[in-house]
């Protein structure tokens, strides 16, 4: 076992250090637009392009480059400096990162929350109204864009221009640290919109899940002991059914983040997402590299995490 | 299939000493059951109108091929075919309380309790995710009030009983570490962990190795002898109800067709069915020149049975007038408790049954004409 994590974390690492050479690879060698020229100012001289390029390390060689900054980021974690602002792309980062991860986690809870006790309903209330009409309804969240219904919610219940004012819309994100109530009210429609399709495809899958496992042989044995039907399905049923989608929620912890750059930018949080969405616009690549190398740190971490807790919920995983 | 099964060896064994009847009811009394399954594809008869009974401390085995309707009739003792949708009809009692009738509720408290059940695949029928001995504590805790450390040391004596080596380890055993014997010894440990008075072997060795398999029968005789529970042992095999039945139901369609006291069944068997089980078996000390003969056809499909009698597509002397009346289930003259359902004059059938399996099959050849596919 210990060798097992040691090994996955060593490859979690080789994978860390590729997807850091590829980010050089896109943001410094096929640049699409030239960084010195975008600090230069309006109609700059060629001078002064020259003189920013020198400062910014753009005119050494390549390999040169790439050496400098895979030094910098896994020795010092050196993740660069802004173009615009010259601020650390790390400290950037850190400042907006406990707003990202309130997002993020409460949008998890909510969703493995949801989307697991409706898929376990609908799985023993099967072919009901109550099935037929969460089914339907996961289907139309699936299929719904996060954006979009990012902004129905804030047109619908945003205090301000919101048809039934009833919580604060976009731009009244405030810390968990000044505030605990106002933290929770301003992010309950982001979680919500942000949980929403996840939610929806975990019902799905809990649904399938929990029906195919209710027709296991140890279901019956179950049954077959006189136990109440609750504690067949519960802990018989659901304990079994679960395993699978843990594996895939390491997978979507990913795209999870995706989601959160669109919830930042609609509901205009100060999270990661948005720093990453206002980088891309302005080509502040440092910053878009440095987003990207967390989102690969989150992904890669979630997954080696999800692997070893398998062995702990499964006992005929065995890792050697 | 097991090759300790020769039925002529299992005829000359000295008869167990039959207890004397016992007053009141049987310990188990079936009465016109009958269970239907809807399905898309139509109505499902999987058993269709089968009585029998059994003492206590005996065994009835069941015997027919797969899809004859045995399990849904065990699965049905149990209760459990409610949660499948099932539509039942008839009498179950047990002890003279008909089952039927409970509710869900009153139904689990017999469930597990005073019936229990063990199923083919050890494997597959304990759950991965728990140690054999929790799932066992959970079965003496549905039923008893009982401290988890009681709970524990019962679930760890149950697993010496059923001759578990280093029970005290093995009890915090996933049931992926045990070998398939074990398995099936800790399924049946959990069965008994609350003393039922009847406990259904559904197809109890059939997933086990042949050297394991006389050990699993083995052990359900002793406890059966030390805890005096009665045994309905469900079965394709002949070889398995040859050692362990006091009496056989042989079902086919849905339907009993044919019912004996063991011994009587394995020397006098009188039904066709009964005869293709009887010749489908191999036997170690026969010689080795005796064919073995599969029944012709395959089962019939028990959602359009065949008119009359059911096994008249496959029986070798089937007339015409059998695919139109059906049999009923009558004794035989002369021994009340020899009954089959079949429409051949009893005169013809021990005139068939006197002939050797080869000229038997022959004469039936030349009633109903060449032409049937072999059937596995």
């Amino acid at each position: 076992m210990t060798r097992y994590i040691v090994r996955r974390v060593l490859w979690g690492l080789l994978l860390l250090v590729l997807v850091g050479a590829l980010t050089f690879v896109l943001f410094h060698v096929f640049p699409t637009a030239n960084p010195a020229r975008l600090r230069a100012g309006r109609n700059p001289s060629p001078r002064v392009v020259a003189e920013i390029s020198r400062n910014l390390g753009l005119n050494r060689p390549l390999p040169t480059q790439f050496w400098l900054y895979m030094r910098g980021l896994f020795l010092h974690f050196n993740l660069g400096y802004s173009y615009y602002s010259e601020a650390s792309v790390r400290s950037l980062i850190f400042d907006r990162l406990a707003a990202t991860a309130s997002l993020t986690i409460g949008a998890a809870v909510i969703w493995l929350g949801c989307g697991l006790s409706v898929g376990i309903i609908s799985a023993l209330r099967r072919r009901s109204r109550l099935d037929r009409a969460s089914m339907g309804a996961a289907l139309v969240l699936i299929s719904a864009p996060e954006y979009w219904l990012g902004l129905i919610a804030i047109y619908l219940f945003a205090a301000d221009i919101g048809q039934v004012k009833v919580l604060p819309g976009a731009g009244s994100y405030v810390p968990l640290t000044t505030d605990p109530w106002k933290w929770f009210t301003s992010l309950l429609l982001p979680w919500l919109v942000l949980a929403a399709s996840f939610a929806a495809v975990y019902a799905r899958l809990m649904r399938a899940s929990l029906i195919e496992t209710m027709g296991e042989d140890y279901i019956r044995t179950a049954r077959a002991k006189g136990l109440p039907e609750r504690r067949v399905v519960l802990r018989h049923g659901v304990r079994a059914a679960i395993n699978p989608i843990i594996t895939i929620f390491a997978l979507d912890v990913g795209t999870l983040l995706g989601g959160a750059i669109l919830i930042e930018t609609v509901f205009d949080i100060p999270g990661v997402g948005r720093l990453a969405y206002e980088a891309i616009t302005h080509a502040d690549f440092p910053i878009v590299e440095g987003t990207v190398l967390l989102v690969a740190l989150v992904v890669i971490v979630a997954n080696i995490l999800v692997d070893i807790a398998y062995a702990f919920v499964d006992p005929r995983v065995r890792y050697s | 299939m097991s090759a300790a099964g020769e039925p002529s060896a299992a005829s000359t064994a000295p008869e167990p000493a039959l207890a004397p009847a016992t007053p009141g009811p049987p310990l188990l009394r079936v009465e016109d059951l009958c269970v239907q399954f809807p399905t898309e594809r139509g109505l499902v008869h999987a058993v269709d109108g089968v009585s029998f009974s059994l003492e206590r401390g005996r065994t009835l085995g069941i015997v027919g091929e797969s899809g004859s309707g045995k399990t849904a009739c065990s699965l049905t003792l149990i209760g459990l075919t409610r949660h499948m949708g099932a539509r039942v009809s008839g009498r179950v009692l047990l002890d003279g309380r008909e089952l039927l009738g409970l509710s869900e509720r009153d139904m689990r408290r017999v469930r597990g309790a005073e019936i229990a059940m063990i199923f083919q695949d050890p494997l597959s029928s304990m759950h991965p995710l728990f140690t054999v001995g929790r799932q066992i504590v959970e079965a003496l805790r549905a039923h008893r009030d009982i401290g988890r450390r009681a709970a524990r040391e019962r679930a760890v004596e149950l697993l010496e009983l059923v001759g578990i080596a280093q029970a005290r380890r093995r009890v915090d055993a996933y049931p992926h570490e045990l070998s398939g014997g074990m398995r099936q010894r800790a399924m049946i440990a959990m069965a008994l962990s609350n003393d039922p008075k009847l406990l259904i072997a559904d197809e109890p060795t059939s997933a086990l190795d042949v050297t394991v398999q006389a050990q699993i029968l083995d052990l359900l005789a002793r406890l059966q002898r030390e805890l005096s529970m009665a045994i309905v042992l469900v079965t394709h095999d002949l070889g398995v109800v040859a050692e362990m039945a006091d009496h056989v139901a042989v079902f086919y369609a849905g339907r009993i067709v044919e019912r004996a006291p063991a011994q009587e069944l394995f020397s006098h068997p009188e039904h066709p069915y009964t005869w293709g089980l009887l010749q489908s078996i191999p036997t170690l000390f026969g010689p080795r020149e005796r064919e073995l003969r599969p029944i012709a056809g395959s089962p019939p499909s028990l959602i359009e049975r065949p008119s009359g009698c059911h096994f008249h597509p496959r029986c070798p002397y089937a007339q015409p007038r059998h695919a139109e009346v059906d049999p009923w289930l009558e004794p035989l003259p002369g021994d009340r408790d020899h009954q089959v359902a079949c429409l051949l004059a009893p005169q013809l059938r021990r005139q068939l049954s006197s002939q050797p399996a080869g000229g038997r099959a022959a004469a039936g050849a030349i009633v109903s004409g060449a032409g049937r596919e072999a059937g596995a």
